[in-house]
């Protein structure tokens, strides 16, 4: 039972980057319509920028996931204004295909830059576990929860609350008519992207120093944030802020309960059990953003 | 016109078949039956991204049942490397069944996602799976491909020479059944449905039923493909799986021009010489970087690819 107790927490508090990642994805897909193959190289470029400014500029460790989260931003509105907006109107397998390529572009500059070595990331927080009743979680794991659930709530509220956020919500009803009630779609089309890479960065920043940095690391991200969005339905923000978590869990379980060599296989038969048997999600009917 | 493009062909089987004689290194007929082997998986993945439009990225998964199954039959139970081999296109062409019937209801993005989550179980599988597959240490020991018939010596196909004729001739049948296919009721059925799928359901066309012959000869030519290496290379390991060979199959198709018959081989051929001959002056990342830029390159200058290109620039001229 503690053993149960012990992989739900655990779960949870993984589920939780999930969720952060799945949210970006989802976005970048309900709003512009784009297969975001490239999404995990912002989070491995999210956790490359912290690591480079923890270590190289030796700033405070609270400062870097806000620093990771502007220079994944930037890189995705980059992105969007040289690869995307040009080819906007093209098929949605153009694009796919583009961010195909930038993916694997991306992956091996991240190699060349850093070698293939991994890294890890120094962090304050002391390594002996806190033992809570039946439950330890270290003080690093509770700090990635918080932030994550702090980011989600925070991207929740742009989306719900601002201007910016309605006029999001409202291209991602009806382009068109947006577009007539003088909504900038191109504008709208580079802050989203910004938006989900800097989401995959912030995961990047805050599970960099849980596991280790390597340049192939945004693949398995990747992996994460599509069984995430494949659980909550394509476009759907708070299915894939559930989903990730149930993603958490369902890992952990798995891992804990049947074999922690297959671990990464789980994401993969989610993805394969909710497209053969509810493609839309597990809460289709509130598919929309926000 | 039909006779000038046989005469072509002609040719161009002419001038390849006389290679062993004129390119003398052994490192630059290695690379020409890479070549051959990546125009067979070339042909493999074009059959679905350019005659039905849906983009697998889960083709190195037959690749790699090609070729453990090729291996294993040979290496655990000593069986001859043909049965091996019909065994690597037979295998694969049942999980493309399989994969397809379960798949090919979906289309886009989803299929994309569920050939990669396919080859992503697979890949696990050949990892933690030690008893059957020996995991990341792999199989050595894989026989060369011999032919013994009766009253004559064993002859094996172990030089590179006579390997090169084997691979040429795996690619000439890809190439015929990639042709005949295309031209049939089923191959006109298949472009119908690329194009517009409701307009071909409204005159009776079972899009599911031909996305399936599709799949499951795709997977099939793809395990022939994973069988010649596992005999070539003569080891196998969960390399095999590894996402880089789709990637490379995607670049070859998109950039040679999918939907061709000729497009795919030429991508194959180029993109195996390219980085060859890049190898002396870069490291691999580096290529592997380029793949990237040239890939989305080809999309926005090249959408079509090479060959449909150039072919319209010859005809205008």
């Amino acid at each position: 039972m503690d053993q149960l107790l012990q992989h739900l927490l655990n779960g949870l508090l993984l589920g939780s980057t999930y969720s952060l990642l799945g949210i970006g994805l989802t976005l970048v897909f309900g709003l512009m319509n784009v297969v975001n193959f490239a999404h995990g190289e912002f989070y491995t470029l999210g956790a490359y920028a912290a690591f480079a400014v923890l270590v190289g500029l030796s700033v405070n460790f609270f400062l870097a996931l806000p620093l990771a989260i502007v220079v994944g931003g930037l890189a995705g509105a980059g992105c969007e204004w040289l690869l995307l907006r040009p080819l906007r109107g093209a098929s949605i397998d153009t694009t796919m295909l583009v961010m195909i390529g930038l993916w694997i572009a991306l992956q091996n500059g991240e190699l060349l830059a850093w070698g293939g070595v991994a890294k890890s990331v120094p962090t304050p927080f002391s390594t002996t576990p806190l033992v809570l009743g039946p439950v330890s979680v270290s003080a690093l794991r509770i700090f990635v929860f918080v932030t994550s659930i702090v980011l989600i709530v925070g991207a929740h509220l742009l989306l719900a609350r601002t201007r910016l956020g309605r006029a999001m919500r409202a291209t991602f009803q009806d382009r068109e008519t947006a577009a007539l009630m003088g909504v900038s779609i191109e504008r709208i089309h580079t802050v989203t992207f910004a938006l989900g890479a800097g989401l995959a960065a912030a995961a990047g920043a805050l599970l960099g120093p849980v596991f280790l940095l390597y340049p192939s690391m945004g693949d398995l991200a990747s992996q994460k944030a599509f069984s995430v969005v494949i659980l909550g339905g394509l476009g759907n923000f708070a299915g894939a802020a559930v989903g990730g978590v149930l993603l958490g869990v369902a890992e952990e379980l798995g891992a804990g309960y049947v074999s922690s060599g297959y671990r990464d296989a789980v994401g993969f038969v989610i993805i394969v059990a909710m497209l053969l048997v509810r493609p839309s999600g597990l809460f289709a009917r509130a598919e929309r953003v926000g | 016109m039909r006779r000038a493009a046989a005469a072509r062909g002609a040719l161009v089987l002419a001038v390849a078949a006389s290679a062993p004689f004129w390119v003398w290194n052994p490192y630059h007929l290695h690379t020409l039956i890479m070549a051959g082997i990546f125009a067979v998986l070339a042909l493999s993945l074009n059959l679905l991204l350019g005659y039905t439009g849906q983009l697998s990225l889960g083709h190195a998964a037959f690749f790699g049942i090609g070729a453990y199954a090729s291996a294993l039959l040979t290496v655990k139970l000593e069986w001859s490397a043909w049965i091996g081999l019909l065994a690597a296109v037979l295998l694969p062409a049942l999980t493309g069944w399989g994969i397809g019937r379960l798949a090919l209801k979906l289309r886009g993005a989803y299929f994309v996602l569920l050939t990669i989550s396919f080859a992503g179980v697979v890949s696990l599988v050949s990892v933690n799976w030690m008893d059957l597959t020996n995991g990341p240490l792999g199989i050595p020991g894989v026989p060369a491909l011999a032919v013994a018939l009766p009253g004559l010596p064993e002859l094996s196909l172990r030089s590179k020479p006579a390997f090169f004729y084997v691979v040429l001739i795996a690619v000439v049948v890809a190439y015929v059944v990639c042709r005949r296919l295309i031209a049939s009721r089923s191959g006109r059925a298949l472009v119908a449905l690329r194009e517009n799928e409701t307009l071909a359901a409204s005159v009776g066309i079972d899009g599911t039923h031909y996305l399936v012959v599709a799949a499951v000869i795709s997977a099939g030519m793809a395990g022939a493909a994973g069988g010649l290496y596992a005999h070539y290379t003569r080891f196998v390991s969960p390399e095999v799986f590894f996402f880089t060979y789709t990637v490379t199959m995607v670049i070859m198709v998109v950039a040679g021009g999918k939907g061709t018959l000729a497009g795919p081989i030429v991508g194959a051929v180029i993109f195996t010489v390219l980085p060859e001959t890049l190898r002396a002056l870069t490291s691999w990342h580096w290529q592997m970087l380029l793949y990237g830029v040239l890939l989305i390159a080809t999309l926005f200058f090249m959408p079509r690819g090479i060959v449909p290109t150039l072919r319209d620039r010859w005809r205008r001229a």
